[in-house]
């Protein structure tokens, strides 16, 4: 066990836990912090993206030794005092879900994609997101979600 | 616990009819919990012989209840139904439909849904039973309701309840423009009615329902604030894991614990074949699972895939009902053109997202679960079954699920969990890995089909034998007018555990007979399309054949180089289905990919247009992993692509473009969609590849590794 000093979604925590426990482990089970969820243990499914210092990497393939430091960013993170993200307001309005397993994942994946490529191409977005799964198969409203985020983005940028 | 080789029979799953389960509270009592109002008991068929009990108290609760409904005091309704939410978005879809016959706002509408404490007993959420039974019963309900509201209006104002208009959680007189709310009408009250007569709005007039309302907690989940199963967390909680034998069908010899009970705070768990630790984190509950030491004997010779269908074929039982028509020796022997094919489909894992989890605790003998599963009354008698207790002592809930696709009807992880948690005298979790998932669940079943069919010159068809060897018998006969048939389902001895996955059998008999239809028409040089309008006289089968033939252009433009066009239909639990599809065959590499599909689909008046539509665009993609790739691969009794990295599922690259036309008939009455939209795309798809190709691909799935070359 050690300590480790962690900022997730702008705020400092103090986390005692194993250096070889996986960032998911400890944000779902020390942080209470279930909106990551687990979906293969794998990095093959991408529920359990989070960005990292902005990028979006699989939590579950992450030693939580290798997250101190940076900026850690969750689900429960996007939304601006009670504001949604546009990713995740276009996903609500686009109803970019069934189950909605995927979903959190999905959101953060395609914020992730949006703050370095704000104006993607639909083979960026495919490039991007092909690593997180929807069975349920929502793939092209989740598409349609994240051409409706850019350009939402978009206009805030232009005002 | 079931013992993990049984055969899961698809029939007893499904069609089991008239069980009774007695709901023992008394309704005063539950009326108290709620904190007065008015409640309505609802019975899925009233009978006759009992009273109206309007305002009447103290009479036992009325067995076989199906779903209650309360307006509370503050005027928020709340409806109690066994059914649960697995993504098929019926959470919206039954509160759509309550608030348009009670005239209420959507808003003030929560349902409690799959808890065997509070709801009444429902056999599951499974067939595409909800929006044709459940709906019309909680219309009734609310339509009761509502009368009941107008009631106590009429008493206030003393005019006639008839002249009165309940919209928008109020009662209103038009005559005085007087208004009250449901809440002030129901505040001080313990009205208790039962449904009866109450006149339920036609489709033509709906104004909530039928229209395309959004998941009423939608934003609980982009949000990541919804709780499934595997997210919630009690105080003292422990995780659990429990050790699986190195191959199916092994039994226990020996383990050596003594490493693992030595890791702090774990608790080790042998109960016969099972064994399973708990600990307080999931990395002492991996440790301490991986410290364990066991011998396990292993069954020799179990089959694979390289002797699967030979062995389905060799262990296959005489036919248990036979549907013949006419003869079909008789119409083989005068046809101009004969024809007779085989077709396999493979095992498939559904693969949830989320996988298996549930959470127990114990509170002294009673056993509360939250667990994801479609069956939660079936998982609570499991439960009681395995852990020797009384079912009234078990309560299971089911937080909105993280998908099933019919895979979730057992309690395994509930199981596991409740057993550990006695052990250690604290709360378990269990939360199964994906391996696990892809390994200890059970899968779609693999099949045997064999078709043989005959016609005139004329494209006539006139006989037609169809022998299913395990997949199961949905949808197995043809909506094709043909006056000599012989149709048949019989079980065989499945190497794997099975069970059901959305759709059921439907998907390979569907596949198998519409790629036999397409063959035959290409054997009598037919359009496939024309072939099968010639022999159907169903009008609501052709009206989808024809609306996704028009949409798709079908017959007025042609495929490009490499790429070819298919159609299928079919008929199945009251939907009606037809699938074109464009798939291009890329010459070098031989990968097949669908470029174009579009589905029309009828069930009826339609409850939420845009609901509908999401479920049929996700049966087209789900349907392109079973179409093109998707295959257990296994021998010996192990599982060899338990992971996604192995075991391929449809990813956003492999998206077509889709289109969906709905024919949307409000003058019949809605069934469900969760499940039909399925089938159509693997025989259209098949259609197409031969189309492209001259190679006629009869295997589920098609394309693994790419098109073979034309032989």
């Amino acid at each position: 066990m050690s300590t480790f000093a962690l900022d997730v979604n702008g705020t400092k925590r103090m986390v005692d836990a194993g250096g070889d426990e996986s960032l998911l482990s400890v944000l779902r089970d020390r942080l209470d912090l279930t909106g990551t969820k687990y979906g293969c243990g794998e990095g093959q499914c991408g529920a359990c993206t989070v960005l990292l210092d902005g990028r979006p990497v699989r939590s579950c393939r992450q030693p939580v030794s290798e997250a101190a430091g940076k900026e850690i960013t969750t689900i429960e993170g996007l939304e601006d005092n009670g504001k949604l993200h546009p990713v995740q307001q276009a996903f609500l309005d686009i109803e970019a879900f069934q189950c909605a397993y995927c979903t959190s994942g999905m959101i953060v994946a395609a914020a992730g994609l949006l703050s370095a490529t704000p104006l993607p191409s639909d083979e960026d977005i495919a490039g991007a997101l092909a690593g997180n799964i929807c069975r349920c198969g929502t793939y092209p409203r989740i598409l349609e979600a994240v051409r409706r985020a850019a350009s939402a983005l978009k206009k805030r940028a232009v005002r | 616990m079931r013992e993990p080789f049984e055969p899961y029979p698809e029939l007893a799953q499904h069609e089991v009819e008239g069980r009774l389960h007695w709901f023992d509270s008394d309704r005063r009592a539950f009326l108290k919990v709620l904190g007065g109002g008015v409640l309505v008991c609802l019975w899925p068929a009233p009978s006759p012989g009992q009273e109206s009990g309007r305002g009447s108290g103290g009479r036992d609760l009325p067995k076989q209840v199906a779903a209650w409904l309360h307006v509370g005091e503050n005027g928020r309704v709340t409806v109690f139904t066994g059914k649960v939410e697995i993504g098929q978005n019926i959470r919206t879809s039954l509160a759509q439909q309550v608030a348009e016959e009670l005239g209420a706002p959507i808003e003030a509408i929560d349902l409690v849904m799959g808890d065997t404490d509070r709801t009444p007993f429902d056999m599951g959420t499974f067939g595409s039973r909800t929006t044709p039974t459940m709906g019309p019963q909680l219309r009734a309900a609310a339509a009761a309701a509502r009368e009941g509201l107008k009631d106590l209006a009429a008493k206030r104002w003393s005019v006639a309840a008839s002249t009165l208009e309940a919209r928008d959680g109020k009662v209103t007189d038009p005559a005085s423009r007087r208004s009250l709310s449901f809440g002030e009408l129901s505040r001080g009250e313990e009205l208790v009615r039962d449904v009866e007569g109450a006149a339920v709005s036609p489709p033509q007039n709906w104004k909530i329902a039928g229209t395309p309302l959004h998941k009423v907690n939608g934003r609980d989940f982009v949000t990541g604030r919804h709780r499934y199963s595997a997210d919630l967390a009690r105080p003292g909680m422990l995780h659990g894991k429990v050790l699986r034998p190195a191959s199916f069908k092994a039994t226990l010899t020996s383990a050596d614990t003594s490493a693992a009970e030595k890791i702090s705070g774990a608790t080790v768990v042998r109960d016969g074949d099972f064994l399973g630790v708990a600990a307080p984190t999931l990395t002492a509950a991996e440790k301490a699972l991986a410290a364990i030491r066991a011998q396990w004997n292993e069954t020799a010779g179990q089959p694979g895939n390289a002797d699967l269908f030979e062995h389905l074929k060799q262990t296959r039982e005489p036919a248990r009902d036979s549907h013949v028509v006419g003869s079909v020796e008789q119409a083989l022997g005068t046809a101009d053109v004969r024809l007779s094919r085989t077709y396999t489909v493979e095992y498939i894992a559904h693969a949830p997202l989320e996988p298996r989890a549930a959470l127990a605790e114990w509170n002294g003998d009673r056993l509360s679960v939250w667990t994801g599963t479609q069956r939660p009354f079936a998982v609570r008698e499991e439960l009681a079954s395995a852990l020797r207790i009384p079912v009234e002592k078990v309560r299971v809930q089911v937080p909105d699920t993280g998908s099933a696709y019919g895979g979730k009807h057992t309690g395994d992880a509930a199981v596991e969990a409740a057993r550990l948690a006695k052990a250690a005298a604290r709360p378990v979790k269990v939360v199964w890995t994906r391996e696990e998932e892809f390994t200890w669940a059970y899968f779609r079943p693999a099949g045997v089909l064999e078709a043989t069919s005959g016609a005139r010159r004329d494209g006539t068809l006139t006989a037609w034998e169809f022998h299913n060897t395990n997949s199961g018998p949905a949808a197995i006969r043809t909506p094709y007018d043909v006056a000599n048939q012989k149709i048949e389902f019989h079980a065989a001895a499945s190497p794997l555990r099975q069970g059901s996955y959305r759709g059921l059998a439907a998907t390979a008999n569907v596949f198998a007979r519409e790629s036999h239809m397409d063959e035959l028409a290409h054997a009598l040089a037919m359009d496939p399309l024309a072939f099968r309008l010639k022999n159907l006289s169903d009008p609501r089968l052709k009206a989808v054949f024809e609306a996704a033939a028009e949409t798709f252009g079908w017959g007025k433009t042609k495929a490009g180089p490499g790429s070819g066009f298919g159609i299928a239909g079919g008929v199945e639990k009251g939907g009606y289905l037809a699938t074109c599809a464009e798939v291009a065959v890329d010459p070098a590499t031989r990968q097949a990919r669908i470029v174009r599909v579009v589905e029309a689909f009828e069930c009826g008046a339609v409850v939420n247009p845009d609901g509908l539509k999401n479920q049929i665009e996700g049966a087209i993609v789900q349907g392109i992993g079973g179409a093109l790739f998707e295959a257990i691969r296994f021998e010996k009794g192990r599982i060899e692509n338990p992971h996604f990295a192995q075991y391929r599922v449809p990813r956003i690259p492999d998206v077509p473009k889709i289109e969906v036309v709905v024919l949307d008939r409000k003058d019949l009455p809605p069934a469900g969609a969760g499940e039909t939209p399925l089938f159509g795309l693997a025989p259209a798809v098949a259609g197409a590849i031969f189309a492209a190709t001259g190679v006629r691909l009869r295997g589920l799935p098609l394309s693994p590794r790419g098109v073979p070359a034309k032989a």
